[in-house]
């Protein structure tokens, strides 16, 4: 019985570790590869090589870097704020001014989860060229405006905030803008940043509407430059691996220094 | 709002004033989403069904009823573009929500040391873009590259696989990058359903003499279920809506005329976008299309919560 405890006990551990090093080991991989040749890349060299200047130099030279990183910055910043506000704030609306008629309509803001964004993209593509939005920033971030999944998010959290205080404070003769603001919000601290972490994510990492939106060279997006410069005919591996790791170096960053609310941002949607 | 003046005790049913003026303020606050998802999302979801009845080339468009549906079952490359679709949800969700579950056990386990440790390394995947952890899946499995090189080295193979070159090795290439993406991710969610659950539980059925399988399957798995069926259907969604993997991974990106070798990665999403974009536009067939995958979904879901059993 002993035996047969400890010998399962490390198949536990012989499966914890190999999955852990499958997980890791592509972005020790990355890091390596900012250092080695295109040649060395797709030969599948593990070790650190010599080329991380030449790479860099090359990749500073060829392309606007600086511009493309400020761009995703730019639109996912841009988003988080207006995303944060609107959803935060129709929460509230849903959760503190409960009513048949609002929470009808709550029901069928859930529903639109389901659908996926396929359906909606041609629309969304002609109402963009028809507001003459098309390769602009604006329309990207406009169009990205509403999450329903942070709505969600908000009034799941807001449900834990005792209604006691916002009676208190009508009481004391708050007016209904500044209960939100000076006291529901700043309570929230935690929600926010986790919403936050989560609608920035979403927008860096975003891949196809940038992709139909931004057209131009100078409006491009971190993901959408990755992707053309991995695309080429003969794409210098370097290089490529130089710009995946400066578009993910962000979402590390975030990660690990606010890994509980990453976390909580992303679980937030199924606790009861 | 100024001018009125800040009422003393708004109890909500009472004055009918302050009914009024309580009702105006929630409509108020839910004001701007409502906005942005009428015109953003419930009029793009009309639009694109009415949209579904016409077939157009270029600019000129004509009205044609349920004939793009009609259309659809003759269309050789959507067909090819929905089995690779389904193939890519039968195969890679189960396999990957179970190896999620299976990890989050073991990790929810208090005796296995360095929990935290393997938590953040296996969820770390979870950070990459789609972009990128195919650019780099698409290095990692080149002909010669680090996997073919591993594989040969500790003799499992003895030629390298095609990986990307291969109609049925590309497919695969494609799953196990997703596995890799995804796997984390959903563990978090199970690892966070799994402290729900009372130690107790466990403790009474090991008192009972059920086996760790039995402990999995007839406590783990029923707590869990909500969460499973959570995950279930986001993955579905996520699955049938396969676009960013596809392009990026075959040579050539978005602008490559056939998405991967012999078209095995052309999903339907891939397919909308070359139908709007890459060939002479079509917006009604394309609509057509995209309604095709609203349907899917939601049988899908619909599936998914029968077998779970839920009523809702």
């Amino acid at each position: 019985m002993k035996v047969k405890s400890y010998f399962f006990r490390c198949v536990q551990y012989v499966f914890l570790v190999t999955a852990f090093v499958l997980a890791v080991f592509p972005f020790y991989w990355m890091v390596v590869g900012t250092t080695n040749s295109a040649v060395d890349i797709i030969k599948g060299k593990i070790t650190f090589g010599d080329q991380l200047i030449p790479n860099l130099k090359k990749l500073f030279a060829d392309y606007d870097v600086g511009r493309i990183f400020w761009n995703s910055c730019k639109v996912s910043i841009l988003t988080l704020i207006g995303q944060l506000l609107i959803s935060s704030m129709a929460a509230y609306g849903f959760e503190f001014f409960a009513s048949k008629a609002r929470e009808r309509v709550y029901r069928a803001v859930l529903l639109t989860m389901m659908v996926p964004f396929a359906a909606l993209m041609i629309p969304l593509f002609r109402l963009i060229v028809r507001f003459h939005l098309l390769d602009t920033h604006t329309g990207l971030i406009l169009t990205s405006l509403a999450s329903v999944f942070l709505i969600f998010f908000f009034r799941q959290s807001y449900k834990s905030f005792p209604k006691e205080i916002i009676q208190a404070a009508r009481v004391d003769g708050a007016g209904e803008f500044r209960i939100f603001w000076s006291i529901v919000a700043p309570a929230m601290k935690a929600t926010y940043a986790a919403a936050a972490i989560y609608s920035f994510m979403t927008s860096w990492n975003n891949y196809m509407w940038p992709l139909i939106v931004l057209q131009s060279n100078n409006q491009k997006t971190m993901q959408l430059f990755v992707s053309s410069l991995a695309s080429a005919y003969f794409p210098e591996y370097g290089v490529v691996m130089n710009a995946i790791l400066i578009s993910t170096l962000p979402m590390i960053v975030i990660f690990f220094s606010l890994q509980n609310y990453f976390v909580r941002g992303i679980t937030g949607s199924v606790k009861q | 709002m100024m001018t009125e003046k800040p009422i003393k005790m708004p109890n909500y049913g009472r004055p009918r004033w302050t009914l009024s003026r309580y009702h105006r303020y929630g409509w108020f606050f839910i004001s701007f989403a409502v906005l942005v998802l009428a015109l953003f999302m419930l009029y793009p979801i009309i639009s694109s069904l009415i949209m579904s009845t016409y077939s157009s080339r270029g600019m000129i468009q004509r009205f044609v009823g349920l004939g793009n549906y009609q259309r659809l079952l003759k269309d050789r490359v959507f067909l090819q573009a929905l089995k690779n679709t389904l193939i890519f949800f039968i195969v890679q969700v189960p396999i990957m929500l179970l190896l999620a579950l299976l990890i989050a056990t073991l990790l929810n386990n208090k005796d296995i040391k360095f929990r935290g440790l393997f938590r953040t390394g296996i969820f770390l995947p979870a950070v990459t873009s789609l972009v990128t952890y195919s650019t780099l899946f698409k290095m990692m499995f080149s002909l010669e590259g680090l996997v073919n090189k591993f594989l040969l080295n500790i003799k499992l193979i003895s030629t390298p696989i095609p990986w990307l070159v291969d109609p049925f090795w590309a497919k695969i290439t494609v799953m196990i990058a997703m596995t890799w993406r995804w796997t984390g991710y959903n563990m978090i969610f199970y690892l966070s359903g799994l402290q729900n659950i009372p130690d107790e539980l466990y403790e009474a059925a090991k008192i009972d003499g059920a086996n760790a399988y039995q402990q999995f399957a007839r406590i783990t798995v029923p707590l869990l279920k909500p969460i499973i069926l959570f995950t279930a259907i986001t993955s579905t969604i996520g699955t049938l809506q396969l676009f960013d993997e596809p392009t990026n991974f075959a040579s050539g990106g978005v602008t490559a005329a056939t998405i991967g070798p012999g078209n095995s990665l052309l999903t339907i999403a891939v397919y909308i976008y070359n139908l709007c974009f890459k060939y002479m536009p079509n917006f009604g067939y394309a609509a057509t299309i995209a309604y095709v995958i609203v349907i899917i979904v939601a049988i899908l879901s619909f599936v998914q919560f029968k077998l779970a059993g839920e009523r809702r």
